[in-house]
């Protein structure tokens, strides 16, 4: 039973993954971009969310939905002011200004906030948990990965169903024909950037619910995020959802047979899966 | 001529750096060491990310491999450091041999998130090491170190204690890996493989269809990159006389500010990482007392740069003036006169 227990821990933290990783997946399915400053992004929308809380006295569920326009602005802003400029056959431009923009991300918020570890106060609901069968489920959990199944659901409707969809896959699949058909590439990267930001702070709700926060918390996350990414292979967003779950459940295996091989057994899968499949679980672009 | 000038320069270079533990401080040494060891580690992913257009955000993962593996040597082995820098360099060349069949499967964007996530796998990996004091690490033994070979004789030259000697020693085997490193790029990049990379950078059909192999060009500048940096990494962590996991992975201290670097001087360069080293010392002196703020100043440059002048400094320098006192290429052969007929 106890493996039972673990298996479906596992799962629930894969959702969190999923979350951290929704965003970017869109964002490099679209424009190819790998954006290594996500991390530190999700973790200003976390401090977004506090300062709201704190300022209002909202509690952070409802501080997160305010903080989603201005995080959809910033992103918005992010793209048309930086990041289109760099964007090109040359991945080391994107990939570098990123960079840049995650150490400049993650130095402020330390000068700002200090090191000290934050946590979002949800209230009683942290602590409640629901008993399933043979297995105790925490409520925060559960709802972290049912919102994580809810974005990524979300995101493919948006993809598939959408008039704004189809002008993301026409621009993934090739930017001068969609181009020839009236569509700006530029403006639909910013949307684009803008909605992986939406996300992130939905991400940041979670990860500062869950657990303690500081500025240095990003890159981690980035990683696992990427990692749950690459495994479910490039522009499939499902994929990514199974990405995360594949990372969640080797971490919650690992660290069920010794604490400190959590990390480790995660990483050990995302080079397993490489190993067997290098474009990922269920690719849908070309890259 | 063209090509005299290069080693002459370099050469007055090291001879005056050479002497300054002998009239300097020796905060001043223990400073340039840092400088020195972070332009071998600039030289290093430059001939990486700038030549063979591998993006690698995991070169600590070679800095650790070596400074483990030299103080395993040291405390497992009872070695003499200089002898584990050795070790040290080749446990990290034979690493890079399964990472490079690893992240080689990955293009791109992907390479670049592949080698991390294996510098952080040798990050725990080593955690586990308990007779090397697992997650909490250990320190090297003093008296190894100052039973190095040389260190007597140092202290007869520069007067002063042990420490001091040792100091001075670990600085001028970085001034001496610095050069060598110079050197060898150098005369790797005009060499037929280092055209040959360069090549492959501007135009890899191109070079293809006139028989160059890029995997294997780009593997061997991989293995050879490991070597350096494992070195570079034991030999910084003689100087600083203790690991832990997270100092010897550091992404920070041994990736990001070596990315910047060459960033700012200019990739894909050969004196870029030179110049990127000195802005970014005069950088930490100038913003010491500040904390954070050249970290955001770094980053804000680096961006800067990425956006307005790719090529760095000294890209913008030679483009600017026309000058290339370090030319990486070969002035074209002289017409042969035809011969009356």
């Amino acid at each position: 039973m106890i493996w039972l227990d673990t298996l479906i821990q596992g799962l629930m933290l894969g959702g969190l993954y999923a979350l951290f990783a929704a965003g970017l997946s869109l964002v490099f399915g679209i424009m190819r971009l790998v954006n290594l400053a996500h991390g530190d992004l999700i973790v200003l929308g976390a401090y977004l969310i506090l300062g709201i809380g704190t300022a209002t006295g909202l509690n952070p569920l409802l501080a997160a939905a305010l903080a989603l326009p201005p995080m959809f602005a910033l992103g918005w802003l992010l793209q048309t002011a930086l990041l289109n400029r760099v964007l090109g056959e040359d991945i080391l431009p994107p990939l570098l200004v990123t960079f840049g923009l995650s150490v400049v991300i993650q130095n402020t918020l330390l000068m700002g906030f200090s090191a000290d570890s934050r946590k979002l106060p949800i209230g009683p609901v942290e602590a409640q948990s629901l008993a399933l069968g043979p297995v105790n489920l925490g409520v925060m959990p559960l709802v972290t990965f049912g919102s994580a199944v809810a974005v990524v659901f979300g995101l493919n409707r948006l993809f598939y169903r959408t008039a704004l969809g189809r002008a993301f896959r026409a621009t993934s699949d090739d930017p001068v024909t969609a181009q020839l058909m009236g569509i700006r590439p530029q403006r639909v990267f910013a949307v684009a950037t803008g909605i992986a930001l939406v996300v992130a702070t939905i991400a940041a709700l979670y990860l500062g619910a869950r657990a303690n926060f500081d500025p240095s918390t990003g890159p981690a996350r980035l990683l696992y995020a990427f990692e749950a990414v690459i495994i479910g292979g490039l522009g499939s967003l499902w994929g990514t959802l199974a990405g995360g779950m594949v990372i969640g459940v080797a971490q919650a295996l690992g660290a069920a047979l010794n604490p400190e091989w959590q990390i480790l057994a995660g990483h050990l899968a995302f080079v397993a899966v490489l190993l067997l499949r290098p474009r990922g679980l269920f690719p849908r672009a070309n890259d | 001529m063209r090509t005299l000038l290069p080693p002459a320069m370099l050469i007055v270079a090291v001879v005056l750096l050479a002497a300054l533990p002998v009239i300097g401080s020796r905060a001043l040494v223990q400073d340039l060491f840092m400088v020195l060891c972070l332009l071998v580690l600039a030289l290093n992913w430059n001939m990486l990310a700038g030549f063979a257009g591998l993006i690698s955000v995991g070169q600590q993962a070679f800095v650790g491999i070596g400074a483990y593996g030299m103080f395993a040597c040291v405390i497992l082995g009872g070695m003499d450091p200089l002898a584990g820098l050795l070790v040290g360099g080749l446990a990290a060349m034979a690493l890079s041999v399964p990472v490079a069949f690893f992240t080689f499967r990955l293009n791109g964007a992907y390479f670049a998130i592949g080698t991390w996530a294996v510098a952080d796998i040798a990050r725990l990996a080593l955690g586990q090491w308990k007779a090397l004091g697992g997650g909490t690490g250990t320190a090297l033994p003093k008296a190894a170190v100052q039973d190095m070979p040389g260190i007597e004789a140092i202290r007869a030259l520069i007067g002063g204690s042990k420490a001091a000697a040792v100091d001075a020693l670990t600085y001028w085997l970085a001034l001496a890996l610095a050069a060598a490193m110079l050197a060898a790029s150098w005369a790797f990049l005009r060499s037929r493989m280092g055209l040959g990379l360069q090549a492959v950078r501007d135009n890899p059909v191109a070079a293809r269809s006139v028989g160059v192999d890029p995997v294997r060009l780009k593997a061997l500048v991989f293995l050879l990159t490991a070597f350096g940096t494992g070195i570079c990494g034991g030999l910084l962590f003689i100087q600083i006389g203790r690991i832990s996991p997270d100092a010897a992975f550091s992404l920070l201290d041994w990736t990001a500010f070596v990315i910047f670097i060459v960033v700012i001087g200019g990739i894909g360069t050969l004196p870029g990482p030179v110049v990127g080293v000195l802005v970014f010392y005069g950088l930490q002196t100038l913003l010491a007392d500040y904390g954070t703020v050249y970290l955001i100043v770094l980053g804000l440059i680096g961006i800067a740069i990425m956006l307005f002048a790719r090529r760095g400094l000294w890209g913008g320098f030679t483009r600017r003036t026309g000058l290339d006192p370090v030319p990486l290429s070969h002035a074209a052969p002289r017409p042969v006169p035809t011969p009356e007929s």
